[in-house]
């Protein structure tokens, strides 16, 4: 019986969480579709420590490479190398976190492959399509993907990460994998991160808007409030295009896609296209001026209020109601 | 760190940009699903060029400005009024036109095909589109028309610079930026930060409708119109109900700690 192969995002050798959420959808999908085997493959440095760390999720086999190709992601030639893992294990279907790598390098190998390929899907029906969302979430359209051999992307925010589970798998090196001449070269990665949880993983997170009107205005209203919560920043896309926040801090349809535990949107309006990327929040306040603002026919908690003494006021409570 | 390519510096030659761009519905439409699920309804819908390929057709014309290419060839699928964007991306500054009529479904994989085939008639050295259209969000049309050409790919450009024959591009990925290199020909896709698009001026729509516009079909291509993806039925999201109103910063902090259990 044919199987699955999930592609596994990994750091120094740990698993990252979008790909156990995306190992989770590959499971619900060996069912729904009648699959045998889900077998791994992790590329990079630390990519061995990797695979031993994933054979306690239940994989037949989990594949890597520590090649000099892989120690810096490139399109071509992490699709390459994933076509080669497909073949060898013989698998009819590959899954991948919709992160921007997942996104990135996996219509690739749809193309290769002369697959269909389903992009960030947010469930696993029984009758054997998946889920996605369309026009920025204003609609969910089961999809059932035509070719026999299917390639499947995961939204990380859609399920829960996969539970480990006993089992007798082996990590295999994948060896020699040909990489074109035209795979290009990586140069520099700039990370805009700081010590504060990814945006995308963290259980609350604080967003700020237009309204912030400044770079300084974010690290003197908004980080303090997220830090007192132990938040991931955000932002809406007025507020990156203005110049105020990094790019990948965008949440929203071309941003990032988050659902923490609880999100704060200070001064963010609630466009469409900004709700797309935080509906599925557990719990949402807003805190702006505009009593008619969008965001609050979503949000569970308003604040009509102005943002400069709001925000400094509720960090103070907060800390506060940490310290009690 | 692997060793830096040499790329060869050969003499430049005509240089053509290719630019997709995709009729969608206005983000601003309201979206409404047929009764019977199977699609939107389209009737009273204002469509629009895609807002990434926006982008695209404008980075196309600022490196042509800027002598880096010769021409802007501007390319869609559609039905016979889907011309429209393409004008609109010719009024934009786009030199020509190239219209592929077709009524069907069109999913990311048979964009591919059709784009590959229209690159394949024409001597072009790059390739920019958005990274994904605003209807159906699925982010695969360029990576899969980079790959059907065995080109490079670089997605998510917020930074474009061409140089000889090869270009550097700053991707907007998680975590940052990154820098990466790519021999040309290659596939571009635009992020929202790589420019800020013009509006069509009067004197540019006025000289659009004289630019030219080949046409083709499917048939004329040698594309076949299977799909590899089908919507079996759309449904609305679960709607999110509002909340209530809290009077203060107190109250409010009161509600997340005892009532939303979140502090």
């Amino acid at each position: 019986m044919a199987g699955v192969l999930v592609f596994l995002e990994q750091v120094d050798g740990e698993l990252q969480k979008a790909s156990l959420v995306a190992l989770r959808a590959a499971r619900e999908l060996a069912k729904s579709l009648d699959l045998g085997n889900i077998n791994g493959l992790t590329l990079g440095k630390s990519a061995e420590k990797a695979a031993t760390a994933a054979l306690e999720y239940g994989f037949e086999v989990v594949y890597f490479s520590e090649e000099s190709d892989f120690e810096n992601y490139r399109s071509v030639a992490f699709a390459k190398a994933a076509q080669k893992g497909f073949a060898d294990c013989g698998a009819s279907l590959f899954v991948a976190a919709a992160t921007t790598t997942g996104k990135d390098f996996c219509p690739r190998i749809a193309a290769a492959g002369e697959m269909g390929q389903a992009s960030d899907i947010v469930a696993v029906n029984s009758e054997g399509t998946v889920r996605r969302p369309m026009f920025a979430g204003d609609v969910l359209a089961d999809v059932e993907i035509l070719t026999e051999k299917k390639v499947i992307t995961v939204r990380p925010t859609a399920f829960d990460p996969a539970e480990t589970i006993q089992s007798s798998g082996e990590k295999k090196a994948l060896g020699q994998v040909e990489i074109p001449d035209f795979a290009g070269e990586f140069v520099s990665f700039e990370g805009s991160g700081g010590d504060r949880p990814e945006l995308t993983e963290a259980s609350s997170v604080v967003s700020g808007g237009r309204a912030l009107q400044s770079e300084e205005n974010f690290e003197k209203y908004i980080f303090p409030l997220a830090d007192s919560l132990g938040a991931a920043v955000g932002a809406s896309r007025a507020a990156v295009d203005s110049g105020y926040a990094p790019n990948d801090w965008q949440v929203g349809q071309t941003g990032k896609v988050v659902a923490p535990n609880l999100y704060i949107a200070v001064g963010i309006s609630g466009a469409i296209q900004h709700v797309a990327g935080m509906k599925d929040s557990k719990v949402i306040v807003a805190i702006n001026k505009d009593p008619d603002a969008p965001i609050f026919e979503l949000a569970d908690y308003g604040l009509v209020a102005d943002l400069y003494s709001a925000v400094p006021e509720l960090t103070e409570e907060i800390k506060k109601s940490k310290q009690s | 760190m692997p060793q830096s390519k040499q790329y060869m510096v050969v003499e430049r030659r005509e240089m053509k940009i290719l630019v997709a761009i995709k009729r969608v519905p206005d983000y601003e439409s309201k979206i409404k699903i047929k009764p019977d699920s199977s699609g939107i309804v389209t009737d009273g819908i204002k469509w629009i060029a895609n807002p990434f390929d926006e982008i695209a057709v404008e980075e196309a014309i600022k490196l042509r400005d800027a002598g880096k290419a010769d021409q802007v060839v501007v390319v869609g699928i559609g039905p016979d009024d889907a011309a429209a964007q393409l004008r609109y991306g010719m009024a934009m500054g786009a030199d020509s036109g190239i219209h592929v009529k077709y009524d069907g479904v069109v999913d990311s994989d048979l964009a591919s095909r059709v784009l590959a085939e229209v690159y394949k008639r024409g001597e072009y050295g790059l390739i920019i589109l958005g990274k994904q259209s605003i209807d159906s969000d699925a982010n695969q049309t360029g990576q899969l028309l980079a790959e059907r050409l065995s080109l490079a790919q670089a997605c998510f450009a917020s930074k474009l610079e061409i140089n000889d024959n090869f270009a550097t591009v700053t991707r907007e990925v998680d975590g940052g930026l990154e820098i990466i290199k790519v021999p040309l020909p290659a596939v571009i896709s635009t992020d929202l930060r790589l420019n800020e698009p013009r509006y069509a001026s009067l004197p540019g729509i006025m000289k659009a409708k004289k630019k030219p516009m080949e046409e083709f079909t499917l048939g004329d291509l040698g594309v076949t119109e299977e799909l590899k993806l089908k919507v079996v039925r759309m449904t609305p999201p679960p709607t999110r109900s509002a909340g209530r109103k809290v009077e203060s910063v107190s109250e409010l902090v009161d509600a997340l700690k005892n009532e939303a259990r979140v502090l």
